[in-house]
């Protein structure tokens, strides 16, 4: 057994409004460069919708991640190391820029130098690839909140694959009428995957998985722009930053996280959707797991080798690996492993590419819940609640298709947890007897429902992001940490220093910064200011509240 | 003046090859890649670029062999100068055609498409104009040799000892003096790809991946060290100012 962290992340469909929010702070902190005008590393797609890139969950036609040879080998759909080599000169089957969209911005300048005239002034669309006038045809969400799926959703890979394969019952629940249609958002970043194909396919090896935290990184010094790894990724997250001529992919944000500070995208996201925590897993397993010979089973035995941190045996193991022991609690008080393994009811995105993901989806319920309502039962009622699984608007067929490999069973099992939840935690807050038979039906027990519910419903920043930061035992040399002068009464400290106030080494901007913002995104009080002393950092204050020492003292009448 | 062309030329060309190899390796890493630009357009790059790099592999080995193997090795094994010939003018024609044809549809891509155009910068146009002369050159050498019949000139004969006795260090000048003046137009427009090699995008050639055939699937790699003052790792040349005892770090 070889223990490794991975951290990871649970997106919990049901409360994703589309917002686009995470794209957006993601895009200005990452891809607001040239090159990377058309990247996005984190993506809301409405579903059903072709997705960005258009259709790139069809594998037949893409090649993306692994499958199973002849042999019960595991091997790159898209071909071994001697046949990636002799097609490096042109990588068969890569996305084109049309397959993305190409990027565009307005002519703003004409608004403003614009001579006085009759008509107003247009701001024409602007290709960013070449400064020419371009029509706008596709974008990254073009077809965002099911825009134009009346037309185009027989399009997504999905639909086309219920259509060809499935029974007619799936196939009659899937209609793009207005008001029969179903819809949810789906936001996608990189998966740093235990057996990222994409690291498979970079013959220069320059994608790397790093040994303490998991984060799948390319490294930009060694990248050769040969560009099989975007070929290799079946979830095309990674792109070509065709300025720089070499790949880019999400990062995780792992200056923040090292940190102990959430993803932007995690940060940011309104619907507080998103968890962050550790995972265990065991190495040595991960070939043999993306081996397994049937799709359906491949969800299972991910989960089997994910480690229980509370395990004697693991903990052992985890030490000789040289696993710090504060990583070992936050990995015992994860969310995601919590909503992975223990309750079970966030599934990976397409497990039957074999990359092994490990960012994971709570799959979306809600509508059942409008559509019970509508026929005048009692939404969430036990009762109705768990026979209406299969009546969902989003039919289950669909879900199992993202989240299963097409076990439905699997989803319907997920979403019964779901409901039973709530169902059981009505009765709680309507100060009625809880029924223990809810959470029993479901194979849970009262503690762990309330346990599942606390952290979908109402967890807390800490408990939705429990990062470990990292050790860099050289840290006293980062730039702007406290140096050691910096304890109580030392003469780093602004209030002491040795020629009186201020004098003495100052705390760095960036260091107060840094408490500041955690004390204001976990304090109860509007800008509480604890690690400023009495100061107020204007940069940190986002206009609520009195900070005390802002504005002067008011006379009390 | 032969002494400068073919005593002096090589040795510089050799020295920039090297040199700037190593300088590129050691300050540019970032800017070492291929630079490709399928990602606007694949048509084209997709019958244009094989062609173009099977054809340039053949062309490489080709040279190899006839600048390196010395006659009388091939003689030994049975192999007569006739047919070496032969086989040579063959491959190489072929080979020579397929670069040139492929290298041709790639410069018609760059020049028609609108955002491969764009993202041509003026390093690519000067290294294209040298990379498709010395290649015409020797298509020209080798169409001189096929004319000539059996009368060709032996490059084997001059070109290639004087090539090999670069590398003992003492050029046998007039060896190559003596060969036809198209095989020193060619010989020089090869000696300044060369030079302009390291500083081009055909950099990428001298990290061709063949090493994937041997490495594990899955890399991983412990995360960077931080040795360096600075969130940032320091660029060579920007290292901090101070001495030992003034960093926190020492005590
Ligand atoms: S999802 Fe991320 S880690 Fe997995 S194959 Fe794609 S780029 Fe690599
Ligand atoms: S910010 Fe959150 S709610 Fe908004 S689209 Fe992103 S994941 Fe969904």
């Amino acid at each position: 057994m070889r223990v490794m962290a991975q951290m990871s992340m649970v997106m919990n469909l049901d409360k994703c409004i589309g917002c686009h929010t995470c794209s957006v702070t993601c895009k200005q902190a990452w891809t607001n460069r040239a090159g990377t005008e058309y990247v996005w590393f984190n993506n809301v797609e409405t579903r059903p919708g072709q997705g960005y890139p258009r259709q790139y969950e069809d594998q037949e036609k893409w090649r993306g991640g692994w499958e199973v040879g002849r042999h019960g080998q595991l091997r790159l759909k898209a071909g071994g190391r001697l046949k990636k080599l002799l097609t490096i000169f042109s990588s068969p089957v890569q996305p084109q820029l049309g397959d993305y969209y190409e990027p565009w911005t307005y002519d703003y300048q004409t608004l403003v130098d614009a001579p006085l005239g009759d008509d107003f002034p247009v701001a024409r669309p602007k290709s960013l690839i070449t400064g020419e006038d371009t029509k706008i045809t596709w974008s990254a969400n073009w077809d965002d909140n099911l825009g134009g799926a009346a037309q185009m959703g027989e399009l997504d890979p999905i639909i086309a694959k219920l259509r060809a394969d499935a029974s007619a019952e799936a196939n009659a629940k899937i209609k793009f009428e207005y008001e029969q249609t179903f819809m949810f958002y789906l936001p996608r970043i990189c998966e740093h995957c235990l057996n990222p194909a994409c690291m498979a396919s970079c013959p220069s090896g320059a994608i790397y998985k790093r040994e303490e935290d998991g984060i799948v990184l390319v490294d930009q010094d060694r990248c050769r722009g040969w560009r099989q790894c975007i070929t290799g990724c079946p979830y095309k997250k990674i792109y070509f930053n065709h300025k720089s001529g070499k790949a880019e992919k999400c990062t995780f944000c792992y200056p923040r996280v090292e940190v102990g500070l959430p993803t932007v995208c995690s940060e940011t996201c309104v619907g507080r959707l998103r968890y962050l925590g550790l995972v265990l897993y065991d190495a040595d397993r991960v070939t043999e797991v993306a081996a397994t010979a049937d799709d359906q089973a491949l969800y299972a035995k991910q989960l089997e080798i994910m480690l229980d941190p509370s395990d004697p045996e693991v903990i052992a193991a985890a030490r000789a690996q040289g696993i710090p022991d504060d990583w070992m609690e936050s990995a015992r008080r994860s969310p995601v492993y919590a909503l992975a393994k223990r309750f079970k009811v966030a599934l990976p995105l397409h497990p039957e590419y074999r990359t092994l993901p490990m960012v994971w989806y709570v799959p979306p319920l809600s509508p059942v819940v409008d559509l019970l309502k509508d026929q005048g039962h009692d939404a969430e009622a036990a009762g109705s609640l768990f026979g209406a699984i299969h009546e969902l608007r989003i039919p289950v067929e669909y879900l199992a298709e993202l989240f299963t490999a097409g076990d439905t069973a699997e989803i319907e099992r997920v979403l019964n947890r779901l409901a039973a939840m709530r169902s059981y935690m009505r009765d709680v807050s309507l100060g009625r007897d809880p029924d223990a038979s809810i959470p029993a039906f479901v194979g849970m027990g009262e503690e762990e429902v309330y346990d599942m519910y606390r952290l979908l419903a109402i967890a807390k920043y800490e408990e939705r992001y429990v990062i470990p930061t990292a050790h860099h035992e050289d840290a006293h040399n980062l730039e702007e940490m406290a140096c050691s002068l910096d304890f109580d009464e030392g003469p780093g400290m602004y209030e002491s220093g040795a020629f009186g106030e201020a004098s003495g080494v100052p705390t760095p901007v960036a260091v107060e910064t840094f408490h500041a913002l955690r004390d204001r995104q976990t304090a109860d009080t509007a800008a509480s200011s604890e690690s400023l002393r009495g100061r107020v950092n204007l940069l940190n204050w986002d206009g609520n509240g009195r900070p005390e020492g802002l504005f002067p003292a008011k006379e009390k009448s | 003046m032969s002494t400068v062309l073919w005593g002096v030329l090589p040795y510089l060309a050799l020295a920039l090859l090297i040199g700037g190899t190593i300088w590129r390796y050691r300050y540019d890493k970032f800017g070492w890649t291929t630079r490709s630009s399928q990602l606007y357009e694949s048509r084209l790059l997709r019958i244009g670029s094989p062609l173009f790099h099977f054809g340039a592999l053949v062309v490489v080995v080709g040279h190899v062999v006839g600048l390196l193997i010395p006659e009388s090795w091939t003689e030994k094994l049975g192999i007569s100068e006739h047919m070496y010939h032969g086989n040579a003018l063959f491959w190489g024609t072929i080979a020579g055609i397929c670069t040139l044809v492929g290298l041709g549809i790639l410069i018609y891509r760059r020049r028609t498409t609108g955002p491969v155009f764009m993202a041509t910068t003026t390093n690519d146009k000067v290294m294209y104009v040298v990379l498709t002369s010395a290649l015409c050159l020797g298509l020209w050498t080798t169409a001189l040799a096929i004319s000539a019949g059996s009368e060709a000139a032996n490059y084997r004969e001059t070109v290639s000892p004087w090539f090999r006795s670069l590398f003992y260090l003492n050029p046998d000048v007039d060896a190559m003096a003596a060969a036809p003046v198209q095989f020193h137009i060619h010989a020089l427009v090869g000696l300044l790809l060369f030079a302009i090699w390291p500083f081009t995008r055909l950099v990428h050639a001298f990290t061709a991946p063949l090493h994937y055939l041997f490495r594990p699937y899955i890399v991983y790699r412990s995360r960077d060290a931080r040795p360096h003052a600075g969130a940032r790792a320091a660029r060579p040349g920007w290292q901090p100012i101070g001495t030992h005892d003034r960093e926190r770090g020492a005590r």
